[in-house]
């Protein structure tokens, strides 16, 4: 009797996943990630989002924005210390955050302010919101540029430095959370202590590699 | 003392509780048909100062009330743990009889009454509210207060196995809250123990709270076990969270923005997914009864 072995394409967990994972098509990402919002909206019609309904939208599409912006941060720590693969749908996922982050942004505007001039009004009087607006403007030009035909117009080097613009923004999400709570609530602290280490991961491995010689010094 | 003060509408005027039943039964057949976000415009347009009461459902389920949790659903998720029974509230401070006055005893000597108030939360969103209850000056007075007394500070229970929220320091507990004398003695002023005639649940505040209509909702504070007679302005929860966002009068005022958003408008609760927004009102409408105690001041100092 031979002891069970992991399919032979096989030797680790990670990679019989990773293997599963290739079968996924990323198109079926982007319908997944396109059925929320309706769903959403959907139950904020028929009273699945409570009573208060817009507040309730608001935010629920704020928050599946950051998760989908964290998870997306989490990509190559993942890769790197697990050997779990998900490059393939890591545009799918930052298109899509960036689709949420719109959305948000579309129900605060029709649904909550209702008003074009209190708009402006909230963008410059209130921090919470210039902060909120700061993070949909850097990620704009990334969500512009998720595609084949950027990264050979602007180049491998430059397309990467561009969307290093991630990393802010998703900093400036966190505290577009903190700062529009009451109180001294946990979640936007802890998603903020998530950021913050998945931002040391790659700090960490730039200064190591630097002191080993490997890479120009950062700036 | 009790009667000081009617409603604009009577109590004939309010919706009995099967009519209402009725309307959510009528708002859960369109929405079954897809048809809830056609019929919700229709009823978000009731004007400012508007007093037909929330449904039930919507005062039940839609609370602030951070002894339980930050989630406007987590009060009507966990407070059933709460123990209301026995309960009693300590009156002390400058007061001629001190001591626990039992809620069952504090119920047989008051007069009970039905109070239809709005009710504007610091967050810019509004309900109506049924209460019954009676009037604070009556329970103080059977307490006698003492020349000299010039504050009322309020304490709610602190009982963090019932109240998961008070294991996270969101707030310093317990909750305190603080109104000026004549603010306490004024009619408007009331100890709710009751929401549509029905014992009050107790994700709003059981077994009895605060209800003081012309200031915003953490004002009102809930499941209050302790009231104090002072001549010092008593400290207050959120004052002391933020003195720049939350002042000690916290008056309702539609002109003294909070420092984050907006005080001007406000969303009455219950007018669905396209809800129009409406203009908030001075006192909260009720600035005939209470504009008199602040003559002379600086409302956006005192805020």
């Amino acid at each position: 009797m031979t002891a069970w072995t992991w399919p032979n394409i096989t030797d680790r967990p990670v990679n019989w996943l990773n293997a599963q994972l290739r079968r996924l098509p990323v198109w079926a990402l982007y319908a997944a990630g396109g059925a929320w919002p309706a769903i959403l909206l959907y139950m904020g019609a028929t009273g699945g989002l409570g009573v208060e309904p817009i507040t309730a939208l608001e935010h629920e599409l704020g928050k599946s924005a950051l998760n989908l912006l964290v998870f997306g941060l989490a990509i190559t720590p993942l890769r790197r210390f697990f050997g779990l693969n998900l490059m393939r749908f890591r545009r799918a996922i930052g298109v899509i955050a960036f689709a949420y982050v719109g959305f948000h942004l579309l129900v605060w505007l029709v649904l909550d302010v209702q008003s074009p001039a209190l708009i402006w009004a909230d963008i410059v009087k209130r921090p919470y919101v210039t902060v909120g607006m700061a993070g949909f403007l850097l990620l704009s030009p990334l969500a512009a540029t998720s595609n084949n035909w950027s990264v050979r117009r602007l180049g491998a080097a430059a397309w990467r430095r561009l969307h290093r613009l991630v990393y802010p923004a998703v900093l400036v999400a966190a505290l577009h959370f903190m700062i529009l709570v009451k109180g001294f609530p946990v979640e936007p602290l802890i998603y903020l202590a998530v950021i913050v280490v998945l931002l040391l991961l790659r700090l960490d491995r730039r200064a190591v590699a630097w002191r080993a010689g490997g890479l120009p010094r950062p700036r | 003392m009790a009667h000081r003060w009617i409603n604009d509408l009577t109590a004939e005027d309010a919706t009995p509780f099967s009519a209402y039943m009725n309307r959510r039964q009528i708002m859960a057949g369109l929405a079954g048909l897809g048809l809830g976000a056609i019929a919700a415009p229709a009823a978000a347009l009731a004007p400012a100062g508007d007093l037909t009461p929330n449904s039930w459902e919507e005062i039940t389920t839609y609370n602030n009330f951070y002894e339980f949790g930050t989630d406007k659903g987590d009060p009507a998720r966990y407070a059933d743990q709460l123990t209301t029974s026995p309960w009693s509230v300590t009156i002390d401070g400058m007061v001629d009889r001190p001591g626990a006055y039992d809620f069952a005893t504090i119920m047989d000597r008051m007069t009970m009454e039905e109070r239809i108030y709005r009710l504007r939360c610091v967050e810019a969103w509004s309900m109506v509210v049924p209460w019954n209850g009676f009037e604070l000056a009556d329970l103080l007075n059977l307490a006698g207060v003492q020349d000299g007394a010039r504050f009322v500070a309020f304490e709610t229970l602190n009982r963090p196995e019932e109240m998961p929220g008070l294991r996270s320091p969101i707030l310093q507990w317990p909750y305190v809250e603080g109104l000026r004398l004549d603010e306490a003695m004024h009619p408007l002023t009331i100890m709710a123990t009751g929401i549509y005639g029905k014992t009050i649940p107790n994700q709003n505040g059981a077994p009895m709270r605060l209800v003081v209509p012309w200031k915003y909702g953490y004002k009102s504070i809930k499941s209050v076990v302790r009231i104090t007679l002072t001549d010092t302005q008593p400290p207050t929860s959120w004052n002391r969270y933020s003195s720049r966002e939350y002042g000690f009068y916290s008056n309702v005022n539609p002109n003294v923005d909070h420092p984050r958003w907006s005080q001007a408008q406000e969303r009455r609760i219950g007018g669905g997914l396209f809800s129009r927004k409406q203009p908030t009102l001075m006192f909260n409408g009720y600035e005939e009864e209470v504009a008199a105690l602040y003559d002379g001041m600086d409302l956006a100092e005192y805020h």
